[in-house]
């Protein structure tokens, strides 16, 4: 792998920048692999990335059905915080929040981790108490977080109404350590990572079938023909249930669409990551100056990415609400995403009723921040069998053991 | 009289000279006519230069004359009426325009950041990826605030926009976009069956391409006759709308549009300042017309960046419609038929066309002839490999070029001031891609077009390629009137554009030296698409995200087909192969406040109120925000804070009687012969053989098994039900039991009917409750014949009421239900004969603490996603006999684990403290990080045990009665002892109270 870094962009620049090297090869599919990824977002090529890294596998493919990175990965609003409530969900996306700190320098790929801050607000006595709970939660578990006040929040954040005059905010929760990624550099560095590792990562290649066995795995079968392998671990987000279904296995994720906007570009005006569960929006500002702006899911499931409009008219009210300076800018350009939701709204790393066949899904409107601990942990179950130590509660069978995860009060309004 | 403006040539045009107006443009005093756009006001005084583009900050100038442009963005207005990044194309000009470029430090002329010009080799797409990495914490420290400052476009304008926004909803069985001469003979069509016909326009005056030329006629009649004629006649057809200033922005499901409307333009906002800015329309329209032109594109050479280069047909634009020349000596550069058409049209407007530059060997033959005998040069087989200047164009060097648009040795330079150019036409598809419809590589006319037209949608004139006046007109027309199920009027003979543009495959001329720009405002050139395609980065949504192609604010609108043909070459496919990126919506920046409308601020939401409301603010009552309500939280007397009112409520009514405004209780009426069997299938306890006058507590849960909402039921009659649910739960009740009705159980004859507000609601408590409500009702009020867990319907206070005998507090209690209207006289006269009891008013907050004393939980406080019946201490209320939403959930061997969080009561060891609420439970001394056990979730002093007391989910709870555990105050650990959630009254027999 070539190394960037500035010296040698550099050198490349009295060379006419004609001599870098692919960031990832395009293969032709082998026969057979050891394990096979499916889906390669973030999770899936951090995934393969990990198995090669850590568990000394080296022939792994990744198959993406269409360009990589170009799911949710690619779709997201980049929050990356790790106040979850829960004490399971907190130890993975704390696990996860501190490999951001050095995903650059771990995959040589400049993933722009920007730990701006996020605050969630707080509109209601009720909203009041829950934050102040979460905030105590964390702190006992080790998780960085704080209370602000009305004043302190006035001062954090001097752009935004504070005292607006309904459902005025206050107070709120503060994660200095969390913030913002980029989403399409993720993608980048661990595919151009997996792949000096020798992953072959194959796009437009579709997985539409299992060969299985005796109840375990031997197999897919693609656009561009069967392939074989030991292990299969699915990681493909929105369409989870598609390929579980093609396996012979239901899960109970619903699938629907999530959507997200961006200004047109400003200088700085916004310097932290705000958040409102109660008039759900939230807003951020990204390194090219636009704000970036998102809510709550549609409520009907589907697979369109594309969301119904009063859902995101909703999430721009609710940002000009709390910014009367924004009201007069404009909405570039708005999107959708196909989000993958589980009952208790928590992920699922797991083994399935297939043996050798394992599924990472279920991260729903908030697994951005998660991708290198999930990719981590899920590397770790399909190599050994056994959860990693961090993901121990999040398999599928705590559906019908009951032992969920609970977190819709942290993904009420998402991420 | 000013001084006529240098360009601004004698006659013609689209602007009315007698309105003179003066304008500010970075602190310059200018002149221009209305009907000029900003753009053109400037251009007429030799302005080109006016921006700095985005990585390189580049001299820019105006590049086109309509919402494609991509280089002249500005910032207009002042205070918090100064909006950033406007197309000086789309702004009209108004009286006192103050008008400035932005991205530039210190000044336009000087700007800093244009050394980024000279850095450019070490600034190749993507070099942010590939560097800043160390040290790690850098990035965020020192490099990220160097680029956020260097990125960015405008400023926002740092105040509140103090303008208003407005919504409408609307339908139209037809809505035709664009007003061009396509659009117009739809809308014109479709508006004589007399169905409602809606028309948008983006640009003010309507027209489209015909305010671009001269010499067009349709129907015999000069264009510019019959663009008048259709107005009025539109006009005069009230089943027509015409809206002009209205951008069609997105296409949605199901015939929904989005549409804005400008109401008031720029720096005219102020002298109707209470009037609304914009309006948002949703439209429902399930059939449409797609008449959205075309938008023509630049060629990619070195430096088209320039200052003085513009599209040829947006220099046409400028002096037909606005009688103003792009300059005294123009070049026009071309690949198709079109560049001559612009070319021509400006000879006639009076320019001075010195040459035509053409990359096809062999050029249009009359077209080319006239302008020869023009005086026009043509350069057949040539290109320009290089133009010339910084602020400003100077010269070009055109070469000639072989077949894969290198530029050869050899040549000429020559001098101008103005360059026009003309790529080819990309017809405007976005609002049926928005929906989904498949684009397709149309080889004849070198563009991409709608494969396939979504249901309802029909695309006519350039949206669909047909660029010949003749053929938009009649498919135009033809669409129209079948969209409303008419034929097609016949129209005379029209005389316009050609259709065919012979557009070159070359767009792109190679050159050695020299940035030849795709997207013009991003900065991203063709040597940047390459860097990306030699890096892996093929997909075009890769190229796009990796050299940030397309991602303007423009949207790619001039850029993306350049980039897909250089991708295109570069990697040797064919054009659909590589295909396009996805249009979304908008089609161009829409205001974010229009999407709120006027729900901001105090209207945000609304703000309920209950029909006592105004009587506890008589009474000096202080209020909670409960979702959308306001509830009196408690009613302060003269010195008391919240605390000392809380303690004399609560004290009142466990020693006497109290009262509280109960109507934001949700209330549903469920009726219908079924209506019994619903109930027993979504609550835990059964239903079916509960007689009419009877209530019950009950519990809802989710499939999950955990508690989803509580209440009580009453049964009315057979058929007919009264439910109450949380306050904040009323909705989501509602929508859930819709939800199993309409999906679910269609086969159970049910209707729900929300009556929150058709019934107000009093709580009384007490003791002595019964002797202050019985002389005002007529209904026995006895203990045996008015038993606990009944109801009643007579009168109160000469009001028709519902009494229900159920207590949320332990004490005797009543619920009484009546119309709204009754309820003040109600309050006032409890007030009158409960006066020798010292009735007291109480708010939210007494009502916590008394029903906390119960250990009766609130849903959606002492429980949390996970927490079951059986975790509460509510097994008893769960049916073993019968199947419900969630008993399966319930059942499982997790959901009945030893070890779960359960609900428990806590005593503070210090009898004085009272815990916060979410403060953490665990062992010891509770140095983090500790495992949590979990946490207090109701908390309060209590004026009858004198001591704080607290309510809390705590890992295996129910078997830890008699056992300390710590609580995690202020970072010490408290220790508390575990009882049982019962403070008071265990066996229940407050309930009964003292008889009347
Ligand atoms: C609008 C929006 C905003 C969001 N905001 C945030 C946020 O702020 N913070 C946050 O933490 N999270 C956020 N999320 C959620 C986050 O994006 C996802 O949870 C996360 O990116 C999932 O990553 P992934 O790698 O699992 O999925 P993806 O990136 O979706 O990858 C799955 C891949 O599988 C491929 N695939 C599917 N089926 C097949 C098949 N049969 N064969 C081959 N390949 C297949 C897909 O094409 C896709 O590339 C947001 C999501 C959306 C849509």
């Amino acid at each position: 792998m070539q190394k960037y870094s500035a010296i040698s962009l550099a050198y490349h620049a009295f060379r006419g920048h004609r001599h870098w090297q692919r960031a990832w090869r395009s293969p032709e599919p082998r026969q057979h692999y050891d394990v096979i990824v499916v889906g390669a977002g973030g999770h899936g090529l951090g995934t393969a990335y990990y198995l090669a890294k850590h568990h000394g596998l080296r022939k792994i493919a990744v198959l993406e059905r269409g360009w990589l990175g170009g799911g949710n990965t690619g779709r997201n609003t980049t929050i990356i915080r790790s106040n979850y409530l829960q004490d399971e969900s907190g130890g993975l996306y704390e696990l996860a929040r501190s490999l951001w700190e050095t995903l650059s320098q771990e995959v040589n790929y400049n993933v722009m981790f920007s730990p701006r801050g996020v605050l969630n607000l707080c509109h209601d006595e009720h909203d009041l108490k829950g934050v102040q709970r979460r905030v105590l939660a964390n702190q006992a578990s080790g998780i960085e977080g704080e209370f602000l006040t009305p004043a302190q929040i006035k001062k954090e954040v001097p752009e935004m109404h504070v005292a607006c005059p309904r459902l005025p905010v206050l107070g709120a929760s503060l994660q200095r350590t969390a913030g913002t990624a980029r989403h399409d550099a993720v993608a980048w560095g661990y595919a151009r990572a997996a792949d000096a590792l020798g992953v072959d990562i194959i796009e437009q290649c579709t997985v539409n079938g299992f060969r299985i066995e005796g109840g375990k795995v031997r197999g897919v079968e693609t656009t561009r023909g069967a392939i074989e392998a030991d292990k299969v671990a699915l990681v493909p987000a929105g369409h989870a249930s598609v390929l579980a279904n093609l396996a012979g296995f239901r899960l109970p994720i619903e699938s629907r669409p999530l959507q997200a906007l961006v200004s047109e570009p400003l200088k700085p005006c916004l310097n932290t990551v705000i958040m409102s569960g109660a008039i759900h929006g939230y807003v951020s500002q990204s390194d090219k100056g636009e704000l970036v702006i998102g809510g709550g899911a549609d409520a009907y499931n589907g697979y369109a990415q594309r969301g119904s409009p009063h859902v995101l008219a909703g999430s721009i009210g609710a940002v000009c609400h709390l910014f009367p300076q924004f009201r007069r800018l404009r909405m570039l350009r708005s999107w959708g995403g196909v989000v993958d939701i589980a009952p208790d709204a928590s992920a699922i790393l797991s083994p399935t009723p297939v043996e050798n066949l394992f599924i990472n899904c279920g991260w729903g409107t908030g697994g951005f921040k998660a991708t290198p601990g999930s990719a981590l942990a899920f590397a770790h179950l399909v190599a050994n069998g056994s959860p990693h130590p961090k993901a121990e509660g999040f398999t599928l069978n705590r559906f019908a053991s009951g032992l969920i995860i609970d977190e819709h009060s942290a993904a009420a309004v998402a991420h | 009289m000013k001084a006529v403006a240098k360009y601004r040539l004698p006659s013609g045009g689209h602007i009315d000279r007698s309105q003179l107006l003066q304008f500010s443009w970075g602190g310059r005093t200018l002149h221009g006519f209305h009907g000029d756009t900003l753009a053109s006001a400037l251009l007429a005084h030799g302005i080109h230069f006016v921006g700095r583009s985005f990585k390189y900050h580049r001299p820019r100038g105006i590049y086109t004359a309509g919402v494609e442009e991509p280089n002249a963005l500005v910032t207009v207005g002042r205070n918090g009426r100064m909006t950033p990044n406007l197309r000086a194309t789309e702004v009209l000009l108004t009286e006192g325009l103050n008008a400035v470029p932005q991205n530039a430090w210190p000044s336009l002329d000087f700007d800093l950041l244009s050394v980024n010009n000279f850095l450019s080799p070490f600034l190749p797409a993507g070099f942010y990826y590939k560097t800043f990495m160390s040290p790690a914490a850098w990035w965020h420290k020192r490099y990220e605030p160097m680029i956020r400052r260097s990125a960015g476009l405008g400023c926002a304008s740092g105040q509140a926009d103090p303008d208003s926004y407005e919504r409408r909803y609307a339908y139209a069985e037809v809505l035709v976009v664009g007003g061009g001469a396509a659009g117009l003979a739809a809308a014109h069509a479709a508006g004589q069956s007399g169905k409602r016909v809606v028309l948008v326009e983006q640009d003010w005056l309507l027209g489209g391409s015909l305010l671009a030329r001269t010499g067009e006629t349709i129907d015999g009649e000069p264009a510019r006759a019959w663009l008048a004629k259709m107005q009025r006649e539109l006009a005069a057809m009230d089943n027509v709308q015409v809206l002009p200033n209205t951008t069609c922005f997105a296409a949605y499901e199901h015939g929904m549009w989005g549409l804005l409307e400008r109401l008031r333009h720029h720096g005219t906002e102020q002298d109707k300042p209470n009037a609304p800015r914009q309006r948002m329309w949703w439209l429902r329209a399930p059939r449409s017309v797609i008449a959205t032109g075309a938008i023509e594109r630049p060629m990619v050479f070195a430096n088209n960046d320039l200052p003085g280069v513009t599209l040829a047909s947006s220099a046409a634009t400028y002096a037909n419609r606005f009688a103003v020349k792009p300059g005294d000596r123009t070049i026009v550069f071309t690949n198709n038929n079109s560049g001559y058409v612009s070319a021509l049209s400006l000879i006639e407007a009076g320019v001075e066309v010195k040459a035509i530059v053409d990359t096809r060997p062999a050029p249009s033959g009359a077209m080319a002839q006239r302008l020869l005998e023009c005086g026009v040069t043509i350069f057949p087989g040539h290109g320009i490999s290089r133009a010339r200047g910084w602020h400003d164009l100077h010269h070009l060097r055109i070469a000639p070029i072989d077949e894969e648009g290198v530029a050869q040795r050899g040549g000429v330079l020559m001098s101008c001031d103005s360059l026009a150019v003309s790529g080819g036409w990309s017809p405007v598809i976005h609002l049926p891609s928005h929906q989904g419809a498949k684009v397709q590589w149309n080889e004849e006319q070198a563009c991409f077009i709608v494969a396939e037209a979504p249901a309802g949608m029909a695309i006519v004139g350039g949206a669909a390629a047909s660029f010949a006046l003749a053929q938009a007109v009649q498919e135009g027309a033809t669409a129209g009137a079948s969209a409303v199920g008419a034929t097609a009027p016949a129209y005379g003979a029209i005389h316009g554009a050609e259709g065919a543009l012979d557009c070159d495959s070359i767009a792109w001329i190679k050159g050695k030296r020299g940035k030849a720009f795709v997207d013009l405002q991003n900065d991203s050139t063709a040597k940047d698409l390459a860097l990306a395609i030699r890096e892996g980065y093929e997909s075009i949504e890769h190229v796009k995200r990796y050299t940030t192609t397309g991602m303007a604010t423009d949207q790619g609108k001039l850029a993306n087909v350049n980039a897909i043909r250089i991708v295109s070459k570069i990697r040797g496919l064919p054009m659909n192969e590589v295909g396009v990126t996805t249009f979304r919506a908008p089609y161009t920046p829409t205001t974010l406040a229009a999407f709120a409308g006027r729900e901001l601020d105090d209207f945000l939401q609304p703000e309920r109120i209950t029909p006592l409301h105004d009587w506890s603010v008589t009474l000096g009552a202080a209020f909670e925000p409960v979702g959308q309500w306001m509830r009196a939280w408690y009613y302060p007397k003269a010195g008391e804070d919240m605390h000392r009112a809380v303690q004399r409520e609560s004290a009142a009514v466990r020693e006497s009687v109290g009262f509280m405004d109960a109507s934001t209780l949700g209330k549903i009426e469920v009726r219908g012969k079924d209506a019994a069997e619903f109930l027993n299938r979504v609550y835990t306890n059964g239903m079916l053989k509960m007689p009419a006058g009877a209530c019950r507590y009950g519990l809802m849960l989710n499939e999950e098994g955990t508690l989803f909402d509580d209440g009580v039921i009453s049964r009315l009659a057979d058929d007919r039900f009264f439910i109450s649910t949380t306050t904040g739960g009323a909705p989501r009740v509602l929508a859930w039991l819709e939800l199993w009705l309409q999906t679910e159980w269609t086969d159970l004859e049910v209707w729900l009917t929300s009556i929150t507000e058709q019934w107000a609601a009093l709580a009384l408590n007490g003791p002595k409750a019964r002797k202050v409500l019985q002389p005002l009702t007529d209904i026995d009020l006895g203990h045996e014949a008015f038993p606990y867990m009944r109801f009643r319907e007579g009168q109160v206070c000469g009001a028709k009421a519902r009494i229900l005998r159920v207590s949320f507090t332990g004490e005797l209690g009543y619920e009484i239900h009546m119309a709204p209207e009754a309820a003040v006289s109600v309050a006032e006269d409890l007030m009158e004969t409960g006066a020798e009891y010292k009735i007291t008013p109480y708010g939210t907050e007494s009502m916590h603490l008394l029903r906390a004393e119960k250990g009766f939980i609130i849903a959606g406080q002492d429980n949390e996603g996970t927490t079951t019946p059986d975790d509460l201490g509510l097994s008893g209320l769960c049916s073993t006999k019968k199947d419900y939403v969630g008993r399966r959930g319930a059942e499982r061997a997790g959901m009945r684990r030893e070890d779960r969080k359960q609900l428990v009561g806590l005593l503070p060891e210090n009898e004085t403290l009272v815990l916060p609420e979410g403060v953490p439970l665990g062992a010891g001394e509770l140095t983090p990080p500790f495992p949590i056990l979990g946490h207090v979730t109701s908390s309060y002093m209590s004026p009858t045990l004198k001591r704080g007391f607290a309510m809390g989910l705590l890992r295996r709870g129910h078997k830890r009665h008699g056992e300390t555990i710590s609580a995690l105050v202020k970072g010490a650990a408290v220790p508390c002892k575990i009882v049982p959630p019962m403070f008071l009254d265990p066996d229940g027999e407050r309930l009964r109270g003292e008889d009347a």
